[in-house]
């Protein structure tokens, strides 16, 4: 890791290079591109949430005037993908294709049955209705638990859940978790208390304000361009050419502007619909999701049941803990019941425990991923688990995760030993912030919990050019969903000793750049940052060989400093320094131009934890809840761009604020969603929410040029059990189920 | 001798076995040694994480061990 901590760009603030283009509407999003001669898809949904389907008749469709195509899931090739797509949550290519489109059964209300294109949106909504499907309605499978029993219906008769020696019977159960340690019976026997609770969170989706939406363009060779409001192009080109038999290299990707992803866009919907349909018409095809059917089809985060039973000692040492938490999955595998197993105990010390995850198939839409996938749901629990514990022994609770805190070469509890990590130093930030000092308003209670995400490398490319003034192009392939941009150029600017002003940033397409992975998982300025920051110094390599060639000196007598090439220690050279913009301008003289560029696959990401707390307020009569102030402290290891870790960091906590308080899936009885909308889905608006106040703790990732540990998603973990704790103590009474909303306080006030 | 811990999703695949020592310089020595002992484990180890000494890594194959390392296979982690 580079030693100088005195940066003269990173750790600045500047504008975002794409935010004049955001504010005054001129950014082109998903669904914003006009080709000529385009016409529009649409898609016929299941009204069952489980069902055969016995015949699919676009006849109809097709006779209709304007109506170019029509298809359904017979028009895609069967048989199974290889691969899987990216994101906890993503699941296997082949149950995805089988998402897209259903084949021979509908798996939940909303499920993609057929698809056409028309001349107008209108139109093909029209077609839509003179499709005809024949169903056979079966039971639909709703609740978690019970689809765990051996006699529950079944999701998907083929599923057997994946263990070393397969099963006799299928069942709903597709995957099993497990992390123990220690000796539980020995761990209990040491407490003097214990507390055994089951809490309960909802399915809740991701609510980018942006829809899913695409357009394709297809030649009669069946090659062509795909735009789309995706986290990661490249991926989406892959599963498109897999689920379509197509050769990727026939297919160009361009990730537009997105607005909002949250893990949500790095699965395909539209785009092998759009791509088939633009194939087969020979015109360029736009999709674009209604809101209703984004929260009808598209991945919700799984709902949740976990049952934590955790033993202490007077002194607040976690003597046992023994989790249990059943994750939906949805109606196909791959829930992130992992990820939850791996993060619930993350944060302390233990020397005994149990957890088992399980991931449950049930009809409703297949969950997606959701920052931090699977750690909100299961370390909801375990937190208020404690919180709880703190209240019993009278303890503060950041002084009780103090006293447990992992640190570095603590042995995780998903197994290898932490490297340097900065957890007690937000637990310290946070009880010396004056927020923590402040006395708690009548009536209110103050919620303290923590958060953990492991955060992740993966694959980069960045090139950088340099133009023959001196200024700086950055091409790379991470759709920007945070302000990665300004990342970007805030490191180019840094390695190459130029000024922010001079250096843009660009997310270029699949045939523009080199392979990048999706902007998921925390990963993008701290893979994508070292790739640019490598390519910087691909070319700082190649400017001090040209200067060395300039000055008649070896390339090992030529350092660069502050932007310029000079002689190094003890050269005896009576040259100038040549600065980047005198080495471009002469750049066809020694050798032309000068661009450097670097591929990688990013180790050694830095896990990132973070401590938040609130002052919440329950109205006894209405059950309205007012949070009243609301602290956030993470590590981020070095922010970039302090502005936007601090917006990482408020957004998080505002979407936590809003699954803990009032966000989730209703169902009926037949499995239809009750609430597809804003107005009966409620996420928190600004009236809802105070001044989210952060605090930037910084404890570098010494795997990291800069220090980098990522940033977005460990900020959306802690607030679920932040709340409910503030809640629980407003009310003196604990309060075990989301979301905290009015009619359920009022009931569990009443109760 | 590097210690290799595999944790339950792992060693299920291997007769139970969580621990063992191996005499091997590389990654790939390791993950050679374990598909050889225990076949059914490779389709598993190929889409795993690993943690060498902490250090988690997404997808290694050659890294060089020290002969006290530590390699620990884990589910592999993304995230959105």
């Amino acid at each position: 890791m580079a030693e100088a901590t005195e940066y003269k760009q990173i750790g600045t603030s500047p504008v975002r290079p794409d935010g004049i283009d955001k504010v005054t509407g001129r950014a082109q999003f998903g669904a914003d591109m006009i080709l000529p001669n385009m016409i529009h898809g649409k898609v016929l949904r299941s009204p069952h949430a489980h069902a055969k389907i016995k015949s699919v008749d676009l006849s109809g469709a097709l006779a209709m005037p304007g109506v170019f195509a029509a298809i359904s899931g017979a028009d895609f090739p069967g048989g199974a993908l290889e691969g899987e797509a990216s994101g906890e949550g993503g699941g296997s290519l082949t149950d995805i294709a089988k998402n897209v489109i259903a084949r021979n059964k509908v798996l939940y209300h909303g499920h993609a049955v057929a698809a056409v294109a028309a001349s107008t949106p209108r139109l093909a909504q029209e077609a839509l209705k003179a499709i005809k499907v024949e169903y056979e309605k079966l039971p639909p499978v709703l609740d978690v638990v019970a689809a765990m029993a051996d006699a529950s219906p079944l999701v998907d008769e083929n599923n057997f859940t994946n263990l070393p020696e397969k099963p006799e019977n299928p069942s709903n159960i597709a995957n099993v978790g497990r992390l123990e340690r220690g000796n539980l019976d020995e761990g209990f026997a040491a407490a003097d208390i214990v507390i055994e609770r089951e809490f309960k969170c909802p399915m809740a989706h991701q609510g980018y304000i942006e829809p899913h939406a695409c357009v394709a363009n297809i030649d009669e060779t069946g090659r062509g361009t795909v735009w789309c409001s995706t986290q990661g192009h490249f991926e989406f080109r892959s599963a498109t050419a897999k689920m379509l038999n197509k050769n990727i290299a026939d297919l160009k990707f361009v990730a537009t502007e997105i607005g909002g992803g949250f893990g949500g866009k790095t699965v395909v919907y539209l785009e092998p619909l759009a791509t088939m349909l633009s194939e087969k018409t020979g015109r360029p095809v736009k999709m674009a999701m209604s809101r209703e059917e984004v929260f009808r089809a598209t991945g919700p985060a799984s709902g949740t049941v976990a049952k934590v039973k955790v033993g202490l000692a007077n002194d607040g040492t976690i003597t046992a803990a023994k989790s249990w938490i059943a994750f939906e999955a949805g109606a196909f595998a791959g829930a992130p019941y992992m990820p939850g197993a791996m993060t619930i105990y993350a944060p302390y010390k233990l020397e005994n425990f149990l957890v088992e995850t399980f991931d449950v198939l049930v009809n409703k839409p297949k969950v997606a991923a959701y920052r931090a996938p699977g750690a909100p749901q299961a370390m909801h629990a375990f937190e208020c688990a404690l919180d709880e514990a703190a209240q019993i022994l009278d303890m503060d609770p950041i002084d009780l995760r103090l006293h447990n805190a992992a640190e570095e070469g603590t042995k995780a509890s998903y197994g290898p030993k932490f490297p340097v990590i900065g957890f007690k130093q937000c637990l310290e930030a946070a009880k010396n912030h004056p927020n923590y000092s402040a006395p708690i308003p009548e009536g209110a209670g103050r919620g303290v919990a923590v958060g953990f995400w492991f955060n992740v490398g993966m694959q980069s490319s960045a090139e950088v050019h340099i133009n023959d003034n001196g200024t700086v192009m950055v091409v790379e392939g991470s759709p920007d969903i945070g302000g990665s941009r300004a990342s970007m150029c805030l490191m180019a600017a840094e390695t190459l000793g130029v000024e922010y002003a001079d250096v843009r940033a660009q997310v270029g397409d699949t045939e523009s750049t080199g392979f990048c992975n999706v902007t998921g998982g925390s990963r993008t300025t701290f893979a994508t940052g070292m790739a640019v920051t490598q390519a910087c110094e691909d070319v700082i390599a190649d400017c001090k060989r040209r200067a060395a060639m300039t000055w008649g000196l070896d390339e090992d007598q030529v350092e660069w400093e502050d932007g310029q090439a000079i002689p190094g220690p003890g050269v005896n050279a009576d040259v100038k320094p040549l600065s980047l913009a005198e080495l471009a301008g002469k750049a066809a003289k020694t050798g032309g131009p000068i661009q450097g560029r670097a591929s990688l696959n990013a180790q050694g990401a830095g896990a990132s934890f973070s401590v938040n707390f609130a002052d919440i307020r329950v109205d006894r009569e209405t059950g309205k809840v007012d949070v009243l102030s609301y602290t956030a402290v993470q590590d981020a290891g070095k922010a970039i761009h302090p502005a936007y870790v601090e917006g990482q960091m408020q957004g998080g906590a505002a979407q936590g604020l809003g699954w803990a308080l009032n966000e989730e899936y209703i169902f009926d009885d037949e499995g239809i969603l009750q609430n597809a909308g804003f107005l009966d889905y409620r996420i928190p608006v600004a009236s809802d929410l105070p001044m989210i106040d952060t605090h930037i703790v910084e404890v570098a990732n010494p795997s990291h040029p800069f220090g980098v540990r990522g940033v977005g998603e460990t900020p959306i973990v802690a607030p679920l059990a932040v709340t409910t704790n503030a809640v629980s103590r407003s009310l003196q009474q604990r309060i075990c189920e989301l979301p905290l909303s009015p009619p359920r306080l009022l009931a569990e006030i009443d109760g | 001798m590097v210690k290799v811990v595999l944790s339950e999703n792992f060693s299920s695949l291997a007769d139970g076995c969580g621990e063992l020592e191996l005499k091997v310089d590389n990654y790939a020595g390791v993950v050679a040694e374990l598909v050889a002992r225990w076949p059914k484990l490779e389709p598993v180890l190929t889409r795993s994480s690993v943690a060498i000494d902490g250090l988690i890594y997404q997808d290694a194959m050659y890294e060089p061990l020290k002969s006290d390392s530590e390699v620990f296979f884990m589910p592999r982690i993304e995230g959105g």
